[in-house]
């Protein structure tokens, strides 16, 4: 194989930078003792100790959680019926219904989930804003359980019905176990996006529901109002999400292999 | 066989009426909103209202008076007044320009991931990916802190011009700010692509165009990129799209002059809150989208022809 060149490397170096210095320029300011995200001080947990005592910061971080939660188990079944629906019959409507959300902007899915939600009569809530991320996490799951299912040896399934094992038998002893990754990985990708989304819970959120998204926002809209509670806030969910990941390479580390 | 059309209603009914019902008809509902005219505090004109004597839901529109309920209006002001035309075309130039510092940034990260031993390979795709997996919102609001005026970026910066004689420059709320936003959030999507595109490339090729007297330059231009192409398309799609339709970004890092498509939409859903305009933008939004992905299929589908 040819050696890379150096100045591939140099550049390649600077893009990676470029990635990551910003979030970590979030996290040091973070334990920055002074309420601007200019200039280091000196070291402080007084942020963090805020946070604790912010009502409104944990209000909407367990709104999240509970959303975040909801959202996951259910996109996570219905994703994993539309993949394998996908993966074993020739459909039209599905497909085009499963594909749809993902490839259009957010914000379309936004606004017309306001109109009808708003049609329906229905307060605007944690219960809009459960539905809507279902709807746009299905596709996601669906997409990584079918390809899962096309990576599986269909003659596995095929010896198993040889040897007696009915459809379901099959489903649950077979194919169910091979495509685990698959599904765990749909699961967190869910999970995370719910508790990631920020525009399509602007829309559907009425007053006084707030995610943290939704609070984040609201705090750095302001301008020149500077908040370094935010900055600890993110901290958390960075490890948050970075904890998931770890413990998803660990549980199944197939999951996380883009194929 | 009975059970087996049984079966498949079974798996894929559930899914299927979910998104019908949470998709297809909130879509058709919006599409329908555009004929319609606002109400009197905001939202839509009622077609429906509650008979005062009975409480019952009635049907206001009838085939006499439909005229009075359903319009084109909304359309002509789209097309009749330029300034929606032209937030268009600029908005198309920042998801371009977006797109094109996002190609120009991933190629040499997709190379050296695509040209690395097996082992470092996925922990450098890894990377790429983790910055994606924290809150979008915490990767806009680190670059308010960077681009911040007082920030050690901007002193430093405005520094170095003033020592050439350049006025000092105001980098957050502007123009600049916002394709800066919108390059770091979609930056992983055309590295993805390009990425698996370059890895099934044969460096026998390289070899074969070396061998042959091209330089480093001609290879890359002659060999590599054309073979690359489908992958620069298939990123393409993945960062023009949603930059189209970005509007937390120009929200919070851009100025005044920097509003999207996408500001344009929520300001009518929320701010003034005319819907059925808004239903209008947002069809426009759709059908070029559909466009878009349309011309990316059949530029994708072309390349591999060539192959």
């Amino acid at each position: 194989m040819k050696k890379v060149s150096s100045w591939v490397w140099g550049a390649a170096s600077l893009v990676y930078a470029f990635l990551y210095l910003p979030l970590a320029i979030v996290v040091v300011f973070s334990f920055n003792d002074s309420a601007l995200n200019a200039e280091w001080v000196g070291f402080t947990f007084k942020w963090y100790q805020m946070l604790l005592h912010d009502d409104v910061m944990l209000e909407a971080a367990l709104h999240t959680l509970l959303i975040g939660l909801v959202t996951c188990v259910v996109s996570t079944v219905l994703g994993t019926l539309a993949g394998f629906a996908m993966y074993k019959w020739r459909l039209r409507l599905l497909p085009a219904l499963v594909l749809t959300p993902i490839a259009i902007p957010e914000i379309l899915m936004g606004v017309s989930l306001l109109i009808f939600f708003v049609m329906l009569n229905m307060t605007l809530g944690l219960v809009s804003i459960t539905l809507s991320h279902i709807a746009f996490c299905i596709g996601f799951v669906a997409i990584v359980v079918r390809s899962r299912l096309q990576g599986m040896d269909e003659s596995l399934v095929e010896a198993a019905r040889d040897l007696g094992a009915g459809p379901v038998t099959a489903f649950r002893a077979i194919t169910l176990p091979l495509i685990m990754p698959g599904i765990i990985a749909g699961a967190l990708m869910a999970f995370t996006l719910s508790i990631d989304d920020f525009v399509i819970s602007f829309f559907t959120a009425g007053v006084g529901s707030n995610t943290l998204p939704l609070e984040i926002y609201s705090r750095v809209k302001v301008p020149m109002k500077l908040n370094p509670e935010v900055n600890a806030i993110s901290s958390l969910l960075m490890l948050l999400t970075l904890s998931l990941i770890l413990i998803v390479s660990k549980v199944a580390p197939s999951a996380l292999r883009s194929e | 066989m009975k059970s087996k059309s049984l079966a498949k209603w079974l798996i894929s009914g559930p899914p299927l009426l979910y998104l019908v019902l949470f998709f297809a008809i909130p879509s058709l509902i919006m599409a329908f909103a555009a004929f319609r005219f606002p109400g009197d505090y905001g939202g839509l004109l009622p077609l429906t209202a509650a008979n005062p004597d009975t409480g019952a839901t009635e049907l206001l529109i009838n085939f006499g008076n439909w005229r009075d309920f359903l319009t084109l209006e909304n359309f002509q002001r789209f097309f009749e007044e330029p300034i929606y035309f032209e937030l268009f075309v600029k908005s198309f130039w920042y998801a371009g320009l977006t797109t094109v510092i996002c190609i120009v940034l991933a190629y040499p990260l997709a190379w050296l991931i695509a040209r690395s031993p097996k082992k470092t390979r996925d922990l450098l795709v890894l990377l790429v990916i983790l910055p994606f997996w924290s809150n979008f919102l915490i990767r806009v609001y680190a670059w308010m802190i960077i681009l911040g005026p007082q920030s050690y970026f901007s002193r430093s910066l405005n520094y170095l011009l003033g020592l050439v004689g350049i006025e000092p420059v105001s980098l957050l709320f502007s123009q600049f700010a916002v394709i800066v936003g919108l390059v770091y959030v979609h930056l992983p999507f055309m590295v993805l692509p390009l990425y698996a595109n370059l890895e099934k490339h044969d460096m026998a090729l390289l070899d074969a165009a070396q061998d042959l007297g091209a330089n480093a330059w001609q290879r890359f231009w002659k060999v590599t990129w054309p073979l690359s192409l489908p992958g620069v398309w298939a990123g393409t799609a993945l960062v023009f799209i949603p930059a189209l339709g970005m509007f937390a970004i120009p929200d919070l890092l851009g100025g005044t002059n920097s509003m999207m498509i996408g500001n344009l939409i929520k300001q009518q859903y929320l701010d003034s809150r005319d819907w059925p305009f808004g239903s209008v933008l947002s069809i426009m939004l759709t059908l070029t989208v559909l466009l878009l992905a349309a011309l990316a299929g059949w530029a994708g589908s072309r390349g591999k022809d060539k192959r």
